[in-house]
């Protein structure tokens, strides 16, 4: 879906991104992870052109992005930042119909799809529609502001820290909101962040960045198992790598075939979480069952731990 | 039913006040008596009251408008990258305006533009931008960050971002600098009738020839119930505005 070739930014003599090309495939999530002052905000901004590179061309469905005038551009690209950014003076529906607006839908489709969205995040539009954003709780304007975001159904949604001002339990809530959202729409995201728990819980593909270079980009396992850079091995942790490699696996995935007498476990849960559900209750096996309760299978510590190595 | 607090009543007070005294000056002669000698009039009698508030009050309102005008303007140019280098230029230009004494610029505008309107309009105007000018200038600088780039992130082109998102979050201090510019203006407005402009002035500087202070005063008086009352006026639309724009 986005095909960067060589995109660099200079400013003055300082190189901010240097020479970094990737391919983001449709439907994926992937996350772009870096310190602060590693290029990787200026990389996403690059995409809608926010930043104008200095070199280097992004390529969305396979059409060179400056093919046409850059707000045009962005209105057909969701994005959402840290701290929202949220209109203080419109209420959150005229918020959340500025795209919509901005390309000129009829009011009945508008009024239609923020009703939709209002839903979509848990959000009741009785309530809600009309307050304006410094009437919602934190956890609540960052939900506005991606459902800002995707008002005009947009192929692709960049997002910039998104989560960065919210507190652990709600920003766990808003993870899962994503990932929600990701299925129930098809939307392909980019999401920079500095939190490497949160591009292990999210992507299916992290950009690890520093200095203005792209150090690895694959699966979140590849990073684990494969390190291109140590600096890499060093931003993933390197002390708790084993349990970090099974809390990317599900029991679904992992089951060995026929059932034995043990707890039971949601194939959905991840090994980590089934590991400490064994150590925790002192027993060696657990009993893998589906959502209906029917067993798909069982694991053991050994084939457990028999993961969490490259 | 709402009870009308103590700020409403003033207000009331003194709109109807000053209208009566207005409208109807002759009534309020007892009142002035006691401050004229040797049987002056107590009341100004060379010229109608309500004419010359209200051609004092025009006055000042066409010159708030084109500082307005202006200062808005410009302060929209300079907080745009093409127009950040004017900056400097335009904060000495309207500076100058401001130090400039409104009394300095008339004698300065008569020979330019003769006697009357015209050269109290100018002193007036330029006496005015400086709050506007200012007051716009820090309206559009502190637009909070976020929201600016969610405004461009959102794909709006800068006209519209300008219009529909740096503006109206901007729009309380300007219409405060507004406030301020018409206040000093409406006292400063007298002294356009010592090239004469209509208007209040004419009644003070009738006293001082006189030496009737009760002209002085009455003169005094509404150019400075006027000026309060239009500065509560403003300030009730202020707080309008702002009931929906940066209260968080």
């Amino acid at each position: 879906m986005i095909t960067i070739e060589n995109l660099t930014k200079r400013y003055g003599t300082t190189t901010v991104v240097d020479g970094v090309s990737m391919h983001i495939p449709r439907n994926s999530l992937t996350v772009i992870v870096g310190t602060s002052g590693s290029g990787k905000s200026t990389l996403l901004r690059m995409v809608n052109r926010l930043v104008e590179p200095t070199s280097g061309r992004v390529l969305l469905d396979g059409n060179d992005t400056r093919a046409e005038p850059a707000h045009l551009l962005r209105r057909r690209i969701g994005y959402a930042i840290q701290g929202h950014g949220l209109f203080p003076h419109h209420t959150v529906a005229e918020n959340i119909a500025t795209v919509p607006r901005l390309m000129g839908w009829d009011a009945a489709r508008i009024g239609a799809r923020v009703t939709e969205l209002l839903k979509a995040f848990a959000l009741d539009p009785a309530t809600f529609a009309g307050q304006f954003p410094h009437q919602l709780s934190g956890g609540q304007q960052q939900r506005v502001g991606v459902a800002r975001a995707l008002a005009a159904e947009p192929q692709l949604l960049l997002m910039d820290e998104p989560f960065g001002a919210l507190d652990p339990i709600i920003r766990a809530k808003a993870q899962d909101d994503l990932l929600d959202i990701r299925r129930r729409f098809g939307t392909t995201i980019v999401l920079v962040t500095h939190d490497m728990d949160e591009a292990f819980r999210l992507g299916d593909h992290v950009a690890v960045m520093s200095g203005g270079r792209m150090l690895q980009y694959g699966p979140p396992a590849e990073l684990l198992t494969r390190p291109a850079d140590p600096l890499v091995s060093r931003m993933t942790g390197l002390a708790d790598r084993a349990m970090r490699l099974l809390s990317l696996s599900t029991a679904g995935e992992a089951a060995l075939p026929g059932t034995v007498d043990g707890p039971a476990v949601a194939a959905s849960a991840s090994l980590r979480d089934v590991l400490s559900e064994l150590v925790w209750r002192g027993v060696d096996a657990a009993c893998v069952t589906d959502a209906d309760g029917t067993a798909r299978g069982h694991l053991t510590v050994a084939a457990i731990l028999a993961h969490g190595r490259p | 039913m709402k009870v009308p607090g103590v700020a409403s009543i003033a207000r009331t007070a003194a709109l109807v006040l000053l209208a009566a005294f207005l409208i109807w000056p002759q009534r309020f002669a007892p009142l002035f008596v006691p401050l004229t000698q040797y049987g002056a009039p107590p009341i100004y009698d060379q010229g109608n009251l309500l004419t010359l508030a209200l051609a004092q009050l025009g006055t000042v309102c066409c010159a708030a408008l084109a500082s307005t005008v202006v200062a808005v303007a410009l302060g929209i140019l300079v907080t745009r990258p093409s127009g950040a280098q004017f900056l400097p230029l335009s904060r000495t230009l309207v500076n100058i305006g401001q130090t400039f004494p409104p009394v300095a610029v008339l004698a300065v505008a008569v020979p330019l533009v003769g006697f009357g309107l015209k050269p109290t309009l100018i002193a007036l105007f330029a006496y005015g931008l400086l709050p506007i000018f200012e007051n716009t200038l820090v309206g559009l600088k502190t637009c909070p960050p976020a929201v600016l780039e969610a405004a461009s992130g959102m794909g709006m082109s800068a006209r519209q971002r300008l219009l529909s998102v740096e503006l109206p979050l901007a729009m309380p201090l300007i219409l405060e600098g507004i406030r301020v510019s018409l206040v000093i203006s409406v006292g400063t407005a007298t002294i356009g009738s010592t090239v004469a402009a209509k208007g209040l002035g004419e009644v003070i500087i009738a006293g001082l020839l006189s030496n009737n202070t009760a002209f002085i005063l009455q003169g005094a008086l509404v150019t400075g119930l006027m000026a309060v009352l239009l500065y509560d006026a403003l300030t009730g639309l202020e707080r309008r505005v702002c009931r929906t724009v940066r209260i968080d």
